[in-house]
């Protein structure tokens, strides 16, 4: 577990200096966050860094994880794809057993949340839990971590009377936010420096990597980190790859994914990238436990450059990982991956396998150009997207929602 | 005499922006201007200013998100351009700039034939900002040692002090100047030249860059002549 002072090495003194001054008004104060899953997805992992240092500034922080069946994460997976746009169809059994699972985890859940001065109940799967608090002493945030920016009406509308009750609620960009009768804040992600993901690792634990998943260092290597999802696109990078393999013969590539327990059409999907790879050699399909951190860590920084072709993303904290490995990024023209991959600056925003073959075949013939943008990527990274900045916006809401929301609030 | 007794000493201080989401989008021209004329008066700030403390790697002559967005969204440059010129810290108040970013964008609408549309996805998304400010309990007696002080000052204290500050003081002023002011004639100089110092067209880690060479150019110089 680091420390706040850890931070300062990477950060600034000045930067930790300011979480300090932001939280001293809510020291004490008890603070409670809610999500589906302790492993796997960008939730967990940020929870698992943020309530640590939160508590370390003296904020009483504690995070709470609602349970469910089968059915349950079929549901929420539902959801999911639902928000980021795609048609679904859910069984009103499925909606049933949602409702019921969150009544039956408010139930266990009422003793931390009714007298926490602050709740942040993430993502769609624990939301109904605020209808069930109804003696709440604290304010409710929503925090959406989900590209809803085309959302598919019917699932939006299911859920919209779950939400209209919080305080407030939190977007990753400005294009998801909905209508709602309260303020909707706007705070991207972050990663954290320190993480086993992110940290700078031995030499010779980087070129392990090679001979752990038969790769030759010699030849180029594109890599595309990320869960076997749809939306995610690998079939799309497999094409990219092989568009790219006819005019750079050597190009290797690595896609490599775990999966989350929330997360059960993940298997169907890896089908497909088997069935696209069509047995090339030069394919490295990987399924990574969800621990893989160190692996997926050196992955990142043997590869030339890294993927994200998304074609709906929330925000891509694999994009930060790979820009703040000083890798150049080729991701798909979407959610907060525009954001972060900046065309000629951090990498290329891209919209079609071709357009991602275009880009590989350019970074891979100008190897000054792919150095430079990968510095640049890198510093963009230190100064917006790190877990400090993350947090400092989270203290300022808090400041913000605990003196009564006004437009300028000074703190002595 | 020695005057720094006689002034209250610097309080340094520091900020944090949150933005808010309005739910105002435009995807015409002609919807950016209906937004802009109903939008509060933060949202406006928020579009010339709050981007400094927010990511943001775009090309300099495009320091305005309506600037930015009318050239990457509606492919409009000459519109871009003429938004982009607008400087915030000529106009008395954020009315008046709203009514000349409304007299750009309608002399536009006036001679164009077509209105050009951003795609669905590249709307312009209005934003508005609240701020916290917090006590880096730090002071500053004498004005000769700012120089030493504002290298090591957040770039979001900067923002703070040297733009936030043109909305708090009733002269429209930064903080330093507000100071300085009080020691009488003695700092016209420095004041002069930190009215000099345009904040629109520099990032803030430049901006922390301008005042510093500012400063210690005018120290410097007072210390030859032995002004001091």
């Amino acid at each position: 577990m680091e420390s706040l002072h850890a931070y300062a090495d990477i950060v600034g003194h000045e930067v930790i200096d300011q979480l300090r001054q932001l939280a001293a008004p809510l020291k004490n104060r008890k603070v409670v966050h809610v999500n589906s899953t302790r492993m796997g997805g960008g939730v967990a992992e940020i929870l698992n860094k943020l309530i640590p240092l939160m508590n370390e500034l003296g904020i009483e922080t504690h995070w709470e994880v609602i349970s469910g069946n089968t059915d349950f994460y079929q549901c929420t997976k539902s959801f999911h794809n639902g928000l980021q746009g795609n048609t679904v169809n859910i069984p009103s059994n499925l909606l049933r057993n949602f409702e019921e699972t969150n009544r039956e985890n408010a139930t266990l859940l009422r003793p931390a949340l009714q007298d926490a001065d602050l709740v942040f109940i993430h993502d769609p799967q624990p939301a109904p839990l605020l209808e069930h608090i109804s003696d709440r002493k604290g304010k409710w945030i929503w925090r959406c971590h989900i590209d809803v920016s085309h959302p598919y009406r019917p699932v939006w509308k299911y859920l919209r009377p779950f939400l209209a009750g919080y305080d407030a609620s939190i977007w990753s960009l400005p294009d998801f936010a909905q209508t709602l009768p309260h303020p909707q804040y706007i705070i991207p992600p972050s990663i954290d420096p320190l993480s086993d993901k992110n940290i700078a690792l031995p030499e010779e634990e980087i070129s392990g990597i090679y001979a752990e998943f038969d790769i030759d260092p010699d030849r180029p290597l594109v890599t595309q980190i990320s869960r076997y999802d749809r939306f995610k696109d690998p079939v799309g990078v497999v094409a990219a790859y092989q568009l790219s393999k006819r005019f750079i013969p050597g190009l290797q590539l690595v896609l490599a994914g775990g999966g989350a327990s929330d997360d059960p059409e993940g298997e169907a999907v890896l089908d497909e990238v088997y069935a696209a790879a069509n047995g090339d050699p030069d394919i490295k399909i990987l399924l990574l436990p969800a621990d893989a951190h160190r692996k997926i860590n050196a992955l990142q920084r043997v590869s030339d450059i890294v993927l994200q072709k998304s074609t709906r993303e929330g925000f891509g904290l694999t994009v930060t990982e790979a820009l703040w490995k000083g890798r150049p990024v080729i991701g798909g023209n979407t959610g907060g991956i525009r954001l972060q991959v900046i065309n000629h600056h951090t990498g290329f925003l891209v919209s079609t396998p071709e357009g991602a073959a275009l880009r590989i075949r350019y970074l891979l013939n100008h190897r000054d150009i792919l150095e430079h943008m990968g510095k640049t990527a890198q510093e963009f990274v230190r100064d917006h997207f790190l877990l400090t900045r993350h947090l400092r916006e989270y203290l300022t809401l808090m400041v913000i929602l605990s003196k009564n929301n006004s437009d300028r609030i000074m703190l002595s | 005499m020695n005057n720094t007794t006689q002034v209250m000493p610097f309080s340094f201080k520091d900020c944090a922006l949150s933005a808010i989401a309005t739910g105002r989008r435009a995807q015409t021209l002609r919807e950016l201007r209906d937004h802009i004329q109903q939008v509060q008066p933060d949202s406006i700030y928020y579009h010339f200013w709050g981007g400094r403390l927010q990511p943001q790697f775009d090309e300099p002559e495009y320091n305005n998100d309506f600037a930015g967005w009318v050239r990457h969204a509606l492919r409009d440059h000459s519109t871009a351009e003429q938004l982009a010129v607008i400087d915030p810290t000529e106009f008395e108040s954020l009315e008046d700039l709203r009514a000349e970013i409304i007299e750009v964008i309608e002399a536009r609408l006036y001679e164009q034939e077509m209105v050009p549309w951003s795609k669905p996805d590249e709307k312009f998304s209005f934003i508005r900002s609240q701020i916290v400010v917090f006590d880096r309990h730090h002071s500053l007696e004498d004005p000769a040692r700012l120089g030493d002080e504002i290298p090591h000052t957040t770039t979001s204290s900067i923002f703070y002090h040297f733009i936030d500050a043109r909305r708090r003081s009733p002269k429209g002023r930064d903080d330093f100047s507000n100071w300085l002011e009080g020691f009488g004639d003695r700092y016209v100089g420095l004041i002069e030249r930190l009215a000099d110092v345009d904040p629109y067209f520099s990032t803030l880690s430049e901006l922390r860059n301008q005042l510093t060479d500012v400063i210690e150019h005018y120290f410097h110089e007072t210390e030859s002549k032995g002004g001091m």
